[in-house]
């Protein structure tokens, strides 16, 4: 008889705490995690892009809306500590998600074959790091304005900023090879979020599927027309 | 008659390594199954005394949930909603190289060469995979209606045959697609209610603890499943554990006397 190589288990695993804290010792309410906590950075990615298409209404636009958030009576406080806490939710449940999954199949295959999935939820465990890298360059470059270079940061004037750090070339290039990132984890971050919370309905399915495909599509290419309007002089 | 060459892999037992063999096929009818032609191999790996590949099957009809190996790469080969018992040859061309492996994940450790050792699945299904019911006489028939689309959406799950293929398919190893199922199958049902968010909670509980990774939303499972068991039981699962923590008061009773 051939002897197995079993780790011996608990034959009844005690199921969590009961309560939402007793979720995140599950997979499944580790991925409730990173539904919610992805939601909320959706909705930022999604107003920070509105915000920011002022820039095509002019210097006044987008300079008195950038006045607007940073004279909001401690608004901007609370709604930065959200996203902190959502941005290292998020990325503290993926680390944890991962790592578990790594272990799950210690030997690979020798050959596979990809029937369903595709490149974007293939690539999330790398668009997310591309992501957050890019994260902390953008805060340092015009939210904080230390980045080495020729850019020259002034706090009050948004819009100078834009069209300054834009016109520099690989600046722009950064950005938009980003957002291109950004589109790919969307794409597939949107539509797994609707499944991981459970909502998943036949009726439904196709407009959640061309939701996200949309939402990406529009923070993308939203977002990428700034710097590419800068880079060819429609915006300066 | 076609030629195949096949690269299957060959492990003593679970503590030792395993690599590929070579073997040449010569004469594979395109009427054989997939098992029939290892079969064929085992006859003439046993008649020159070497050890015949072993590999799991029973019913041999796609019923039965024993049989499955990874073929070029797709749990149970390259034809959708079919196990690789009920594979047949004619699915291959003459020259094919085909590549057998078995299914990889921590929580099915190797046996022997292309059979894993899948009672993680029983143990995930004795945490919850079951209803209460006093055993004896049966009840009448149609004491308890069922709608009709609660059936069939019961009866879909319920063709779930546990053979592993979502496990071996998923990028992550992760048994959502199998435990899902199990709890789609009774949660649909008036019978499954009783213990439906204890269940839940219980069998995600030893999912877990079997080492099985976490759903990145891939697709793989449904597209492997030789039962076709989609996914949205997979939505419907996170649904009922979500539901099953958050109302901890009344669910509380339910795990406690159970």
């Amino acid at each position: 008889m051939a002897n197995t190589t079993a780790p011996s288990r608990d034959l009844r695993a005690l199921p969590a705490a009961p309560g939402p804290l007793g979720l995140l010792d599950s997979t499944i309410g580790q991925k409730i995690v990173m539904a919610t906590t992805g939601a909320i950075l959706v909705g930022f990615v999604l107003f920070h892009f509105i915000g920011n298409a002022l820039i095509f209404a002019g210097p006044e636009a987008i300079n008195d809306y950038s006045h607007l958030l940073h004279h909001s009576h401690g608004l901007i406080w609370v709604a930065r500590a959200v996203l902190l806490l959502a941005v290292v939710l998020h990325i503290a449940t993926a680390l944890r998600l991962t790592a578990k999954n790594a272990s799950a199949r210690p030997q690979p295959y020798k050959v596979k074959r990809d029937i369903a999935t595709n490149y974007a939820a293939r690539t999330m465990v790398w668009s997310g790091p591309i992501l957050l890298g890019f994260l902390l360059y953008h805060l340092a470059h015009l939210t904080f304005g230390v980045t080495p270079g020729p850019y020259q940061h002034s706090p009050e004037d948004v819009y100078s900023n834009l069209v300054n750090g834009f016109s520099i070339p690989w600046v722009s290039g950064l950005y938009i090879v980003s957002m291109l990132s950004l589109g790919y984890h969307l794409f597939h971050g949107v539509w797994s979020m609707f499944q991981s919370l459970g909502i998943n309905h036949s009726a439904y399915n196709p407009r959640i599927k061309h939701a996200a495909i949309g939402l990406a599509l529009f923070i993308t290419l939203g977002n990428i027309s700034i710097p590419l309007s800068v880079l060819l002089g429609l915006v300066h | 008659m076609m030629r195949l060459k096949l690269h299957v892999w060959r492990q003593k037992s679970g503590g030792t390594q395993g690599s590929f063999a070579d073997y040449d096929m010569t004469d594979v009818s395109a009427d054989m199954s997939f098992l029939e032609m290892l079969d064929v191999l085992n006859e003439k790996l046993t008649a020159d005394g070497s050890d015949p590949i072993a590999f799991d099957h029973d019913c041999r009809e796609g019923i039965c949930g024993a049989c499955g190996m990874v073929v070029n790469g797709e749990p149970h080969g390259p034809r959708k909603a079919t196990t690789t018992c009920q594979l047949h040859m004619r699915s291959f061309k003459d020259g094919d190289e085909l590549w057998i492996e078995p299914w990889r994940a921590e929580a099915f450790p190797v046996i022997k060469d292309l059979v894993v050792d899948r009672s993680a699945f029983d143990r995930v299904i004795q945490a919850g995979g079951y209803i209460s019911v006093r055993s004896g006489s049966a009840p009448e028939a149609n004491s308890t209606l069922v709608p009709k689309l609660d059936a069939d959406a019961a009866f879909d799950a319920a063709q779930c045959i546990g053979c592993g293929a979502c496990v071996a398919a998923c990028p992550n190893a992760s048994a959502m697609l199998f435990v899902s199922a199990k709890v789609s199958h009774l949660g649909h049902l008036p019978q499954g209610q009783p213990e439906r968010y204890a269940r839940v909670r219980k069998m995600v509980a030893q999912m877990d603890a079997e080492g099985f990774g976490g759903c990145t939303n891939h697709k793989e499972c449904e597209a492997a499943c030789p039962k076709e068991i989609s996914i949205s039981h997979i939505a419907r699962l996170n649904r009922d554990l979500l539901k099953a923590q958050l109302t901890a008061a009344e669910e509380k009773k339910v795990s406690e006397s159970a």
